[in-house]
């Protein structure tokens, strides 16, 4: 048979295309529900880790999510609970919503409770590092206004370089750092080491070697956190 | 099993014909993953894997590609298996697919591996196909290795994570070097590998 013969070459390219990918809705399709499991609970764990909470083992994770995370909040952009079902905010797409008109966006919240009985809320932040999306829960403590922990991920940054913001030399720079500055919602900036912010706001480190994502981060953090600005200022009425 | 011609294609690949010194193959993932010595060795890893088994599978039906489009389906065979990789780890082994996710890309795109189907799968049996693969995966690897090693120790001070340079050296006004923690350094560094490996093997010298 001539193996360079266009119907050989047309046959074989379509039984190939067809195999291989009739192969892989095969497994697509079967390990599915598995990997959701997986991939909600990875979100469960981002949302502990940013309130400081260590889970020993992949098991553990829906109880103790369900132990600590209180309550699902929406609220909207002045700062309203519209719904606070359970899991209204854990379903909510954040890219999807990030995409949606200012005015019809619902933010979600989660309400904590701690051990010691303390209340936090976790600000769910989502933006584009160099290579693709970046995303990270963010504590803020009940006065609205500190930061209690957060928690970054990231697809795809290089690693070594912006896939460092996944680790806790880069989180924990945020703990502490407060949102307002003389009752002004500032954020919370990232700056080259050396450099400090000239709106006067709380600052942390970037990466060095990282620029793109450190950026990315800061925008991440300006662009999610102002949204939720109304609703930290009735928390802090609250407080006060 | 492993007569003389399969040695040969076991372990020519780790130093005398290795696929990133002598070929200079992969290097664009040599510079992408050795900033640390952790992803360097998980990178290793993987291209070993996919490089051994896309090797079979392309020696195993290299009778019926047609020449024309052999490129298309060595392309297609690496992809499905890369992707085949992913999926299963997303579902049984989630820690190590998040930090696996960046690598596929580049396994892809390696050119070691399309180098490997094209010069050596495409006419030989899958057995040695097979040890082809194993070795110019870890020839790869270990060139990653001793990269990322000194690119680690100078750059961050640390090895694997871990803090190795005393605080007091820093106490002592010692510095993390930055640049080698940028892409260019692993260029100089792949350079003075090679510079080492050409002086100690005279046979590879060009007159």
């Amino acid at each position: 048979m001539n193996k360079n013969s266009n119907s050989y070459q047309i046959i074989y390219s379509a039984i190939m295309v067809v195999l291989v990918g009739a192969v892989l809705a095969l497994i697509y399709m079967n390990l599915k529900p598995k990997q959701d499991v997986n991939i909600a609970n990875d979100t469960r764990s981002q949302i502990l880790s940013a309130l400081h909470i260590a889970v020993a083992s992949d098991d553990e994770i829906p109880a103790t999510y369900e132990k600590y995370i209180t309550q699902d909040l929406l609220v909207d952009l002045e700062g309203n609970v519209l719904d606070s079902a359970k899991n209204c905010a854990f379903d909510v797409d954040m890219k999807k919503n990030m995409k949606l008109d200012e005015n019809e966006r619902q933010l979600p919240v989660f309400k904590c409770t701690l051990d010691d009985g303390s209340v936090k809320f976790v600000i769910p932040v989502y933006g584009a590092g160099l290579w693709g999306p970046i995303w990270g829960y963010v504590a803020v403590n009940d006065d609205g206004n500190t930061i209690y922990g957060a928690d970054f991920s990231h697809e795809s940054e290089t690693p070594g370089l912006g896939a460092r913001i996944t680790e806790d030399a880069f989180q924990d720079q945020f703990v502490a750092k407060e949102l307002y500055q003389d009752g002004e919602f500032k954020n919370v900036s990232v700056m080259k080491k050396g450099q400090t912010p000239t709106d006067g706001s709380d600052y942390v480190d970037a990466i060095s070697g990282a620029t793109i994502t450190s950026r990315g981060v800061g925008a991440m953090m300006k662009q999610c956190m102002a949204a939720y600005d109304p609703f930290f200022k009735k928390l802090q009425s609250v407080t006060e | 099993m492993l007569n003389k011609k399969n040695k040969e294609a076991l372990f020519n690949p780790l130093s005398k014909d290795n696929p990133v010194l002598v070929q200079i193959l992969g290097i664009c993932s040599t510079l992408a993953v050795t900033v640390s010595l952790e992803p360097a060795i998980v990178m290793g890893i993987s291209v070993i894997a996919v490089l051994a088994f896309s090797n079979v599978i392309i020696s195993l039906i290299r009778n019926t590609i047609p020449s024309t489009i052999r490129i298309i389906v060595q392309l297609v065979v690496v992809a499905a298996l890369v992707i085949i990789v992913q999926q299963i780890l997303i579902a049984y082994n989630y820690e190590v697919s998040k930090q696996l996710s960046v690598f596929i890309g580049l396994i892809i795109t390696n050119c070691i591996l399309m180098g490997r189907l094209e010069a050596f799968a495409l006419n030989n049996r899958p057995w040695p196909s097979f040890l082809d693969g194993i070795g110019n995966g870890l020839g790869y690897t270990i060139i990653l290795v001793i990269v990322a090693f000194f690119r680690e120790l100078l750059g961050s001070g640390t090895l694997l994570g871990y803090q190795v340079i005393p605080q007091w050296c820093y106490d002592h006004g010692y510095e993390n070097n930055g640049l080698m923690i940028l892409p260019p350094m692993a260029l100089i560094t792949v350079a003075c590998i090679i510079w080492v490996h050409r002086a100690r093997n005279t046979e590879l010298q060009e007159n």
